[in-house]
């Protein structure tokens, strides 16, 4: 079948899909977008972590069908252009990337997380992520990372010019 | 040359991966993108003992997009490779040649292979084949099976252990079990292999590049010179990626086959069952001690599992031989064979179930002596080497147990069990030491200076998560007097330099003074050029005395009109050095405790470590903060669970192989207290990627007794445990 779907605001499109496949294969075996991670192919460690409408999901457990017509972001979408996303730059900025293979899951997450709540409490952040397996990092550092990224996009905020809009 | 200071020693300096790795470009071995690219994938055994009678490939053959179907004939032409525990110390994890013949070994032996254009019809052509087996029951539990002295593995007995025990005031025994655990990195193995004529290019995760070059080399009977293996970025490892498995020579034997580049990654599943595991062990321990403390004998007895042609040994005792001053003191280590794959060393082999089981009777001991376990441990510092009465090259242990009780607020006073309850949790405190020595492999790197003020170095090396980008980067830069940005690090690529593999803590304390050598030749070659040569500068300059530079470089470069200098440089650790090498640390934590369910929650912990010099705090925290977690799990959650009739692993899937999530974790501090050790190296850094796990298990199994009374001898300290202690009155 052909799928036709939005990839980071780009209109995409993917021929001969065999029914059974995932949209983390399409996007990384036929979309050419392998920063999404297959670590375990039952939605249990959340490397594979994908926006689907507006939603997280592990892309693994979504058929690719599913997307038809439906808009998908993934980590390769987070920064503009050569400007990382402040959730980008945090985890760069705190440590809290290691091998690197569960942060692009963890980078979408964190994104999303942030987008519904500016002022997480740490145990927020730690239920938040806890779909998310990391391996190396101990968790510390992810925290650090996730309250700084919370605090420069609080301070962004402040500093954006205001009620111009009503 | 005059040893200059630099703020890049000791600089917390960002991940210089950190970019890549957060935008999705950093290209690990499954993202290699080739043309023609076909896939492999491997279909397993399902009984763990017997042989195959016979096996149905037709409707696998004519499957949609199948290239080739290869099963255990031995038709795949893969030649022996010896096996890395043998005398021949090859760089195999599994000794046998896979796909060589009917006889299953293991559960999850590999026994087919499928190749396919795409990954998915692969998956479908396997799933067609048919296998009939002749069963045999297979040998699973370590009761069962019948101790044996590993070969050449002498016990090692200092005084008399006896005698030892005849003098002691207190005397305690006990017995311990670890469980298998499997290292689970969140990249499973892959492997992208490539033939053009008589030459092979390999992409693999990989922590040892020049291991696989030389597996492959010997397997298909080729020099090493035609075999390329490159590993740039790896998705963690802990062990399982540290020797070379089946199916990377399967990878290679398919991409000949079909005369195409062939990608093959194990499955989350496979992951159990084809690159090694932490074998279960039982242990006992017997301790002696005068009524203040003295330790008066040890005695440490190991029993690990291996496979029926292995002869791994997870050597428990090997931290016992060298924690504690102890004049009479006796280690046994046995193995037992049963019907698995190869076991593997694990992140902190030996040393990880071995201190949980030390350090848990060093507690009982100080339970029984009513005495602050801190204090127990000060009163058998071991000043010097037991085993070898070797100085140290450097050690902090005491300060580690001071600063580190001092952040976490330890309570000498407060050690009656179960007398702290807030609501419906008991509270507890426990620690315990760590140590952890290095493997000293020799290495060789390289560097050169390039006219457009830019260095590079490399070496086959690896970043297997750890940071070596970053670190070996900042010790050039120390070296060559460039900032850090202008220095392109190149790893895991045998074309590099060899460098031993990424294992046993060894690569910034070994590898980091052979970028040294290599800066500095570098260095100095076009330094000592310049002086000597009328037409520079620097003609009869004192090379000592030189401000040296990007400046300098560009311009002597750029005078002589090269367009770049490299020199190689080489480090080869002292392997009769008079001074032992250890690093050391403290553990200590608070648990909570359910009164009721028994769940236990750690809320915090403090680990206090001397590495020697930290070349990058922010770096090895997070390595050690990620052993403490190691730890962490090994005490409360990670348990791989083997069928005891059929043999396999009941649930090999991350949903049924807990692993701490975010939530599981409370606060974790790590605090530096050693200094540089001059006796290691000039760099004066010694490991920083085991320790963080050793003693973590035990300071934590520690608190649950401080907690609750219960004493869980059995990892993980799962609820039923805490509860069955209660029930018997702990």
């Amino acid at each position: 079948m052909k799928v036709t779907f939005t990839v980071n605001g780009r209109p995409t499109e993917a021929d001969d899909v065999w029914e059974g496949e995932s949209l983390l294969y399409v996007l990384r075996e036929r979309v050419g977008l392998p920063g999404s991670k297959n670590a375990c192919e039952q939605g249990e460690c959340g490397s594979c972590t994908v926006y689907l409408d507006g939603d997280p999901v592990c892309s693994c457990l979504v058929a690719a069908g599913q997307v038809q017509d439906r808009e998908v972001g993934t980590v390769e979408g987070l920064a503009q252009g050569d400007t990382l996303d402040p959730v980008q730059q945090a985890f760069v900025d705190a440590g809290a990337v290691q091998c690197g293979f569960c942060t692009p899951g963890l980078l979408v997450q964190t994104h999303d997380l942030l987008n519904r709540a500016h002022h997480p409490s740490d145990a927020e952040i730690r239920e938040a992520l806890s779909g998310n397996l990391c391996r190396c990092t101990g968790y510390e550092k992810i925290m650090d990372a996730v309250r700084l990224a919370a605090a420069r996009k609080a301070d962004a905020r402040d500093a954006a010019p205001t009620g111009l809009e009503g | 040359m005059s040893p200059q200071t630099t703020p890049w020693i000791g600089a917390a300096a960002a991940r210089v991966d950190g970019p890549v790795k957060v935008t999705g470009t950093a290209i690990y071995t499954g993202d290699v993108a080739l043309p023609e690219l076909a896939h492999a994938v491997l279909v397993q055994s399902t009984i763990a003992k017997g042989r195959i009678t016979d096996m149905d490939i037709a409707a696998a053959e004519t499957a949609p997009g199948v290239l080739a179907v290869c099963t255990s004939d031995g038709s795949l032409g893969i030649g022996r490779v010896a096996s890395y525990y043998s005398a021949d110390n090859g760089p195999m994890g599994d000794g046998r040649t896979p796909l060589s013949d009917a006889v299953i070994h293991h559960h999850g032996q590999h026994i087919a292979m499928v190749v396919a254009q795409t990954l998915e019809e692969a998956v479908a052509g396997a799933e067609r084949i048919r296998t009939r087996y002749r069963h045999q029951s297979p040998l699973v539990r370590i009761e069962d099976a019948i101790p044996q002295t590993p070969p050449g593995r002498e016990d090692i007995v200092r005084g008399d252990l006896t005698t030892g025990l005849a003098v002691a005031d207190v005397t305690v025994e006990a017995y311990y079990e670890t469980p298998p655990q499997h290292m689970n990195p969140m990249e499973p193995c892959t492997t992208t292999a490539h033939w053009v004529g008589d030459r092979l290019t390999v992409y693999d995760s990989t922590q040892y590049v020049s291991g696989v070059r030389d597996a492959l080399a010997s397997a298909f009977g080729v020099p090493p010179a035609n075999v390329r293996v490159l590993s740039g970025f790896v998705g963690g490892g802990f062990g399982s990626k540290g020797t070379v498995w089946p199916h990377v020579l399967l990878a290679a034997a398919a991409a000949r086959l079909v005369d195409r580049p062939v990608r093959l990654a194990l499955t989350r599943p496979q992951m159990f069952t084809s690159c090694g595991t932490r074998p279960a062990t039982r242990q006992r321990i017997v301790l002696g001690a005068h009524r203040d403390g003295r330790l008066t004998a040890i005695g440490h007895d190991g029993t690990s599992a291996t496979s029926p042609g292995e002869n791994v040994v997870e050597s428990t005792g090997g931290l016992t031989s060298i924690l504690y001053a102890c004049p009479n003191v006796t280690i046994r280590q046995r193995i037992v064979r049963l019907d698995m794959q190869a076991p593997t060393f694990q992140r902190a082999p030996g040393r990880a179930p071995g201190s949980f089981a030390l350090e848990s009777a060093l507690d009982e001991l100080a339970h029984e002596l009513r005495m602050d376990p801190v204090e127990l441990r000060l009163r058998n510092h071991a000043d010097a080497d037991p085993s070898s009465g070797r100085p140290w090259s450097g050690k902090h242990l005491r300060e580690c147990y001071r600063v580190g009780a001092e952040r976490f607020g330890w309570d000498p006073a407060d050690r009656t069990p179960g007398t702290r309850r807030e609501g419906d949790v008991l509270i507890g405190t426990g620690m315990a030491s760590a140590t952890h020595e290095m493997d000293p492999g020799p290495a060789a790197a390289y560097a050169e200076l390039r006219v457009d003020g830019t260095a590079v170095i490399g070496v086959a090396s690896h970043d297997i998560g750890t940071g070596t980008y970053t670190v070996l980067g900042q010790i050039a830069a120390d070296v060559l007097g460039l900032p850090p940005e202008r220095i392109i690090v190149r790893l895991g690529d045998t074309d590099l330099p060899e460098a031993p593999p990424s294992i046993g803590s060894q690569t910034v304390a070994y590898v980091g003074p052979a970028i040294r050598r290599a800066c500095e030749a570098v260095r100095d070659d076009l330094l000592a050029a310049a002086v000597a040569d009328p037409e520079s500068p620097l003609y009869r300059r004192e090379i000592g005395a030189i401000e040296f530079g990007p400046r300098t470089y560009v311009a002597e470069l750029a005078r002589i009109g090269e367009p770049s200098v490299s020199a190689v440089g080489h480090h080869h650790p002292d392997a009769n050095s008079r001074y032992a090498v250890h690093s050391f640390g403290a553990h200590f934590a608070e648990v909570a405790v359910d009164a009721l369910t028994g769940t236990v929650r750690v809320r915090r912990m403090v680990g206090a470590f001397d590495v020697g010099r930290v070349i990058n705090p922010r770096t090895a925290r997070s390595q050690l903060l990620g052993g403490m977690t190691f730890g962490l799990a090994q005490a409360l959650m990670e348990a791989t669970v083997i069928d005891p009739r059929r043999g396999h692993v009941v649930e090999p899937h991350l949903a049924g192989y807990h692993l701490p999530v975010n939530a599981d974790i409370g606060t974790l501090d790590v605090l530096f207290v050693g200094e540089p050790d001059p006796h290691i190296s000039d760099l004066g850094a010694r490991g920083a990627g085991e320790i963080g796990v050793v003693g973590a298990a035990a300071a934590i199994a520690n608190a649950v007794f401080h907690a609750t009374g219960v004493r869980v001898r059995t990892l993980p300290i799962t609820p039923d445990r805490v509860v069955a202690g209660s029930a018997v009155g702990g």
